[in-house]
């Protein structure tokens, strides 16, 4: 029993120097990727066409090809063209310009949910379409995209175990070194998803608290 | 531009055979790891609703680990990790399995939300004219709920086909493996890595049309 | 004679809340009963004990002379299986509120799906049973139609079609036109006082004071899960004894 501990132990030690990796990816590619889609989500609605069309192939493009590749080409495409990146940074690029694709359509569901009478109620009372914006539809849209964005971050978070394949320094990329010189297979691929899993959890129980609420509004 | 461009023509001949075969695998783990995840899926949404206790947390507690854990330590735990214990598993088969068992979970709610969408009126009219539970739920609950469910599995279908290439990482022998060997090989990691994401796009594209065209047209025939 | 339909002694909580206290009811055959009364009182409830929808915690259902909804074990009783009740349960039709057509069918099918794959009726012949019964609804000419594009009272009438199918031995009716806009709520009396001049037998709950007083042949009036009066309609809602009920119908006729 004590050396199965002891091995739990020398085990997890890295895997959790990878785990405040992994958090820390997650949060910055989260970041970026709210900050592109509430962005190019408001613009989808205002802005004038030829914006409209390259917002829609940006999400076309990034919805529609495998974060992995996304990331390579940020990662190696770039570096054969002379740009040298970090792989910690290619992989906050690759997965926030991913997110960004991905929440541009939730935000604009949102905002489009609550969109034509409001805002035309907001206008009559003499509010800037600005104005209207920001006090009336975007107080609105969270209460509805806030289970959306929080699936969103759950399945940010198990993504970023693919940038291990760049080398970022992050759970699952400790875990394919300490197997190397462990040999400890199976303990280490199991600690790792339970790793996950624990990082995971609290966010799902706080996503299915959003969705009961939202639903309890309906 | 142009002399990127170029790089094309000159090695398409040697690059398109193995590209090609390369993409049939990725065809070929969709496929599978799909139609396992809908059949499990399936046991999993069932399971849940059952009246013993054990399999009810059983299927509940897959699909919170499902959710939670990422695909690609599936994978390695399946490829890798059960090496040890004598169970020595070809890449191919661990990708599909370890994606397939993983989609599973979203797939049993998935099935969930579409019989839980069909008012509870329409199961009790049922039941009044005789039906028995059995024959209710394959007359009146699932032809239904079969047409609500159909636009989230095909999206389900879409984020199968891009994550194979995570597969790539178990060595299986699928598009991005290809494009990432070319590229080691040619030093041509932008041109292949492009290209590869070209050709998920084509074949992904399509899908996305089709699912919103659904989409589409489930809600105005239910709004 | 025995009657068509017996409830003795019918008591049913939802948790801590009581809703039936103690209800005794007898319908011979060919007798059609009305049950009326505030909202809470407990006549929904009582309808759907009738059939097994609900199942009472006190209290026996006879229909026809046989126990429903149990069978007798040594020492007691026993809730019937859900295959053994949908048997028992072809023998009651029961239109409800809400209507609860089938979207995926026409009309037609929505008829003859049960004579179908209940009764195991050939595909001809259920369709011919369920023209002859959309017809007795008037609603022949909108056999091919999918719910969705009929009215709140077509749609009834085709669930009360799709009861007839059966041909039951009694007929439930759960205020079926509170839902329906008021100009829609003819069509469907006329159809369920054409049935009741057929002869068949019914219970039916109904906010329709008047409608009740020309089609049954006994009034119910509920209130806190208990019968508080009943008696020939002439006499409940013509000269109503109890206060309350005379609140209740003064109430009614104000709207």
């Amino acid at each position: 029993m004590e050396a199965f501990l002891q091995k739990i132990y020398t085990l997890g030690g890295p895997l959790l120097l990878g785990a405040v990796t992994t958090v820390e990816i997650t949060v910055l590619s989260f970041i970026a990727a709210v900050v592109i889609g509430l962005l190019f989500a408001l613009l989808k609605l205002g802005a004038p066409r030829p914006f409209v069309w390259l917002i829609n192939i940006y999400v076309e493009v990034f919805r529609n090809t495998p974060v992995l590749a996304q990331v390579f080409i940020i990662y190696f495409g770039l570096a054969y063209s002379g740009i040298k990146v970090a792989s910690l940074s290619a992989a906050i690029i690759g997965l926030g310009l991913n997110g960004g694709a991905v929440l541009t359509e939730v935000f604009r569901a949102g905002l489009s949910a609550i969109h034509r009478g409001q805002r035309e109620a907001a206008l009559s009372v003499g509010m800037t379409p600005w104005t209207s914006i920001r006090f009336i539809i975007l107080p609105q849209t969270w209460r509805i995209t806030l289970p959306p964005i929080g699936n969103y971050a759950i399945a940010l978070l198990k993504d970023t175990a693919v940038v291990s394949a760049i080398a970022a320094p992050e759970i699952m990329f400790y875990a394919r070194n300490l197997v190397t010189s462990t040999f400890e297979t199976t303990y280490i691929y199991i600690l790792a998803a339970l790793l996950y899993f624990a990082l995971s959890f609290p966010l799902a129980r706080l996503v299915d608290h959003f969705e009961k609420r939202q639903r309890a509004w309906q | 531009m142009i002399e990127f461009l170029s790089v094309y023509p000159e090695n398409w001949a040697s690059w398109w055979p193995q590209i090609q075969a390369a993409m049939w695998v990725t065809v070929k783990l969709t496929a599978c790891a799909f139609a396992l995840a809908a059949v499990v899926g399936m046991l999993l949404a069932v399971g849940k609703l059952s009246k013993t206790r054990a399999i009810r947390a059983f299927c509940t507690g897959y699909i919170e680990v499902a959710r939670g854990v990422p695909a690609l330590a599936v994978l390695f735990l399946l490829y890798y990790g059960l090496v040890p214990t004598g169970l020595v598993l070809d890449a191919f088969v661990a990708g599909f399995i370890g994606l397939g068992l993983s989609a599973a979970g979203y797939i049993a709610e998935v099935f969930r939300a579409g019989i839980e969408a069909i008012h509870k009126g329409q199961r009790e009219a049922a039941l009044s004219v005789g039906m028995t539970p059995m024959t209710s739920f394959r007359y009146i609950i699932l032809p239904q709920a079969l047409r609500i469910i159909l636009a989230p599995l095909l999206n389900m279908l879409i984020i199968l086909l891009k994550d194979t290439s995570i597969c790539s990482l178990i060595s299986t022998p699928e598009l991005m493996l290809r494009a990432k060997d070319l590229a080691m090989m040619s030093f041509l990691p932008m041109h292949l890595f492009l290209l590869a994401a070209v050709l998920y796009f084509l074949m992904s594209w399509p899908l996305s049309i089709m699912t919103r065209r659904i989409e589409i047209r489930m809600r105005r025939s239910t709004g | 004679m025995e009657p068509l339909l017996r409830v003795e002694g019918l008591h049913k909580s939802f948790g801590s809340l009581d809703v039936l206290m103690g209800v005794d009811l007898a319908l011979m055959r060919g007798h059609k009963i009305a049950i009326i009364g505030p909202s809470g009182c407990g006549k929904s409830t009582l309808l759907r004990c009738i059939n097994y929808m609900e199942t009472p915690n006190r209290g026996h259902i006879h229909l026809d002379g046989e126990l429903f909804g149990e069978k007798q074990t040594n020492g007691g009783y026993a809730r019937m299986t859900e295959k053994e009740l949908a048997v028992q349960r072809a023998q009651i039709g029961m239109v409800f509120q809400g209507f609860y057509l089938w979207p995926h069918l026409n009309a037609r099918d929505n008829v003859a799906i049960a004579p179908q794959k209940v009764r195991g009726m050939s595909k001809t012949q259920a369709d011919e049973l369920a023209d002859a019964m959309l017809d007795k609804v008037h609603m022949s000419h909108k056999a091919d139609e999918f719910p969705e594009r009929l009215s709140g009272g077509q749609q009834q009438r085709v669930a009360i079609a799709r009861a007839l199918a059966q041909e039951p031995k009694l007929m439930l009716f759960d205020e079926p036109t509170s839902a329906l806009d008021p100009e829609l709520i003819g069509e469907v009396l006329k159809v369920i006082h054409e049935l009741a001049d057929e002869g068949r037998s019914m219970v039916l709950v109904t906010h329709e004071i008047q409608f009740a007083r020309d089609v049954a042949d006994w009034v119910i009036f509920m209130g806190d899960g208990v019968i508080v009066e009943e008696g020939p309609p002439d006499q409940v809602l013509g000269a109503p004894k109890n206060d309350r009920l005379r609140g209740f119908l003064n109430q009614i006729v104000e709207h």
